[in-house]
């Protein structure tokens, strides 16, 4: 096994080595943080378990295995648009696809778009929308404080771009199906872009899916700002197979009044990291952070997050459920910053999980930094077996062990669900979950949402 | 219809039951008293098959079937009803869908087809007239944040729903005042048929001026101490558990 030194040492090489290849298409902009970021990497390297945010998720094995990497975009030899067909109506969703990381190129036009919101590829956006590109990009994610940022603005060519002008309302959700597909194991880059103006609303659901079976490892950075009086959804389903890594990034800046919700949802993935960061740089913000994940086999999943009060007058409210079963171990990180002057801040956070197995696992840790003396914040953690008593009294009234059992788990992952504000959407995750909890969902080759192909 | 023989019952090794020996007959209403710890509860719990108490000895047979083999949910099926001393609140589990499954469970039990969507909404609207439910009640999660009183109106209604040929209603009266006393009572009076049996286990006899029992028996340290017929429950509430225990230190 590799240690930690030949491994950054392999992406020091890989860096200077394509060094062309990565530049060329991007955008100045974009190599100027290219090269800063990959100075960063090169101090912080892959983390390990001594940095204290990875103390519970060990990334060597992750990393420790000869994964190609595309610096082009490859185009690919099958319609994707075939592959990937919705067929139910009542989530109706302006869809959009990507491949490895990269837009893909056959992508259909979105007619429905109202006048203004653009959706395209990140290089094409450098290259089409620069005011708006630069005034953005790279302005919110950290890569000096992670090395998986840092390394993932070195590579990153391409990925998601979004922009909704000011005072527009998106009514149909956007949907963001995220393939991984390869002959071979690849290391998949993406570093998307949304940008949502004052006033203005969108709703965005992505989907990430593997759809071959080589193993994957995806670093993926999102940077979202969402400005004054802006209304903001994102929802994150994961759901690949059990010899992936998920490494995912999102950087939220909020503007005053805004409001914004996530709700990450892990399914079925062997690794997942997911770091959260929410800035509130303005007075009266709304932040709904939420996420869940379901567990099982040795599947790991690590939700690291920071809610940054930087303003009075804002509320956050952070919910993580978790299921755990088999062998599968978690952590949940949550970091809430309170600033000196961010006085009547309200910040909730609350961490629930349910072990199934005696060999489950879950770190959980809150972290509350209050430097300021006018707040309410409130944190609680839990970690438990299944209810014998509610186990039961459903017994006791005619229904078997196994139906009791998948009632409970579903009634206690619900409350997450019931926070997605896409009625259809909701639905939909309702009837998944059920499935997955059932275990008749092992990996999704079909889209979580419902697609066919 | 109820066949209990020498029923011994242990709990982390500490004998509660020793020796119980019971029978009830088809349409019988049976009360079942005793002061705290006799063992009362047990004696319900052990019917409804929870599994935290060992069966060391004896056997109960329901219906000529060996009740101890059965699971908890196939007791309910064959039709034993337990109604809760406490019942559990189930956050994130609608009253709505917990009881479509149970009925549902049951008809498939008897070989008959799921009922509609529209059937089993006549059926709850029916059944909670019976029972004297506020509607809201059902529209909720199972017992969350329910008063004491809701609590147990929704077993009576739960009850109607399944239609036990047996229901054993372990303290049902406990905690209500008087109105939902009535109603609780008037709910197990109703659904009553001629071939259905019940026990009732209290503390008090205020409950049997409602639900009038065919016969009383004081259960006291692990074992039935006396049986009598109704005008028993009417000498305990006067004389209170102390004599019982007096004539059973002899």
């Amino acid at each position: 096994m590799a240690d930690i030194n030949t491994i950054n040492k392999d992406f020091a090489d890989l860096f200077n080595q394509g060094k062309q290849l990565l530049m060329e298409g991007s955008s100045e902009i974009m190599n100027e943080n290219r090269s800063k970021a990959f100075q960063d990497f090169e101090r912080l390297g892959v983390p390990t378990r001594a940095n204290e945010n990875y103390k519970y998720t060990n990334l060597i094995p992750a990393f420790d295995h000869p994964y190609n990497v595309n610096l082009r975009y490859l185009k690919v030899d099958v319609d994707l648009n075939e592959i990937f067909q919705c067929d139910v109506p009542e989530l109706d969703t302006n869809m959009v696809l990507l491949t490895n990381g990269w837009f893909y190129g056959n992508n259909k036009q979105l007619l429905e778009l109202p006048k203004g919101v653009i959706v395209c590829g990140v290089q094409e956006a450098a290259q089409k929308y620069p005011e708006i590109f630069n005034a953005h990009y790279g302005k919110y994610a950290k890569p000096g404080e992670d090395g998986i940022v840092a390394l993932n603005t070195a590579l990153a060519k391409d990925g998601l771009f979004i922009y909704v002008p000011k005072g527009v309302v998106v009514e149909k959700p956007i949907q963001v199906v995220n393939l991984l597909r390869s002959d071979r194991d690849l290391l998949a880059t993406q570093r998307n872009l949304f940008v949502i103006e004052e006033n203005a609303q969108a709703k965005i659901i992505v989907c990430d899916h593997t759809l071959t079976h080589h193993k994957y490892l995806s670093n993926s950075v999102t940077e979202i700002n969402v400005a004054e009086n802006a209304v903001f959804d994102l929802y994150t389903l994961q759901n690949q197979h059990l010899n992936s890594v998920i490494l995912n990034s999102t950087f939220i800046r909020q503007d005053a009044h805004s409001n914004v919700l996530t709700n990450t949802i892990s399914l079925y993935g062997g690794t997942i990291r997911n770091n959260h960061h929410v800035l509130l740089d303005a007075e009266y913000c709304e932040n709904n952070t939420y996420g869940m994940y379901l567990m099982d086999h040795k599947q790991h999943v690590d939700n690291f997050t920071c809610i940054d009060h930087a303003k009075p007058n804002c509320v956050s409210n952070e919910h993580f459920k978790g299921v755990m079963d088999d062998e599968a171990s978690g952590a949940f990180s949550g970091r809430i910053n309170v600033r000196r002057d961010a006085q009547k801040t309200e910040a909730y956070q609350s961490n629930n999980n349910l072990l199934l197995s005696n060999e489950a696992l879950i770190n959980t840790k809150p972290q509350l930094v209050i430097d300021a003396d006018d707040v309410k914040c409130s944190h609680g953690a839990t970690v438990g077996q299944m209810d014998e008593d509610a186990l039961f009294y459903l017994r006791a009234r005619g229904i078997d062990e196994k139906e009791a059992r998948q009632m409970l788990m579903f009634a206690f992952a619900h409350e997450i669900i019931e926070k997605i504000r896409v009625e259809a959407l909701k639905e939909r995750i309702d009837e998944l979950v059920d499935k997955r909890l059932r275990g008749e969902i092992s990996k999704c080759n079909t889209c979580a949402v419902a697609c066919n192909h | 219809m109820l066949s209990i023989k020498n029923l011994h019952v242990s709990i982390d090794g500490k004998e509660i039951l020793k020796g119980i020996n019971l029978e009830i007959k088809p349409g019988e209403v049976h009360a079942i008293m005793g002061p705290n710890g006799a063992g009362k509860s047990t004696l319900a719990a052990v019917l409804a098959g929870r599994d935290l108490y060992e069966v060391t000895e004896g056997e109960i047979t329901f219906q000529g079937k060996n009740l101890l083999e059965m699971a908890p949910e196939d007791r309910a099926k064959e039709g034993i009803f337990l109604g809760f001393q406490y019942p559990i609140e189930i956050p994130g589990v609608s009253t709505v869908n917990f009881m479509k499954t149970a009925v549902n469970e049951h008809r498939k039990h008897k070989g008959l087809e799921p009922l509609k969507a529209s059937d089993f909404l006549k059926l709850m609207r029916d059944k909670k007239a019976l029972v004297e439910i506020d509607s809201k009640l059902t529209n909720r999660s199972v017992n969350e944040g329910f008063s004491g009183g809701e609590k147990k109106k929704n077993e009576i209604f739960q009850m109607a729903m399944l239609e036990p040929k047996l229901a054993v209603l372990d303290e049902t009266d406990s905690g209500l005042d008087i109105d939902a006393l009535r109603v609780v009572a008037n709910g197990v009076n109703k659904l009553k048929t001629a071939d259905s049996s019940t026990i009732v286990i209290t503390h008090y006899q205020r409950l049997l001026d409602y639900i009038v029992p065919d016969i009383v028996h004081v259960l006291y340290n692990g074992r039935i101490v006396k049986t009598a017929g109704k005008e028993l429950a009417l000498e305990l509430e006067e004389k209170g558990y102390d004599w019982i225990k007096d004539e059973n230190k002899k």
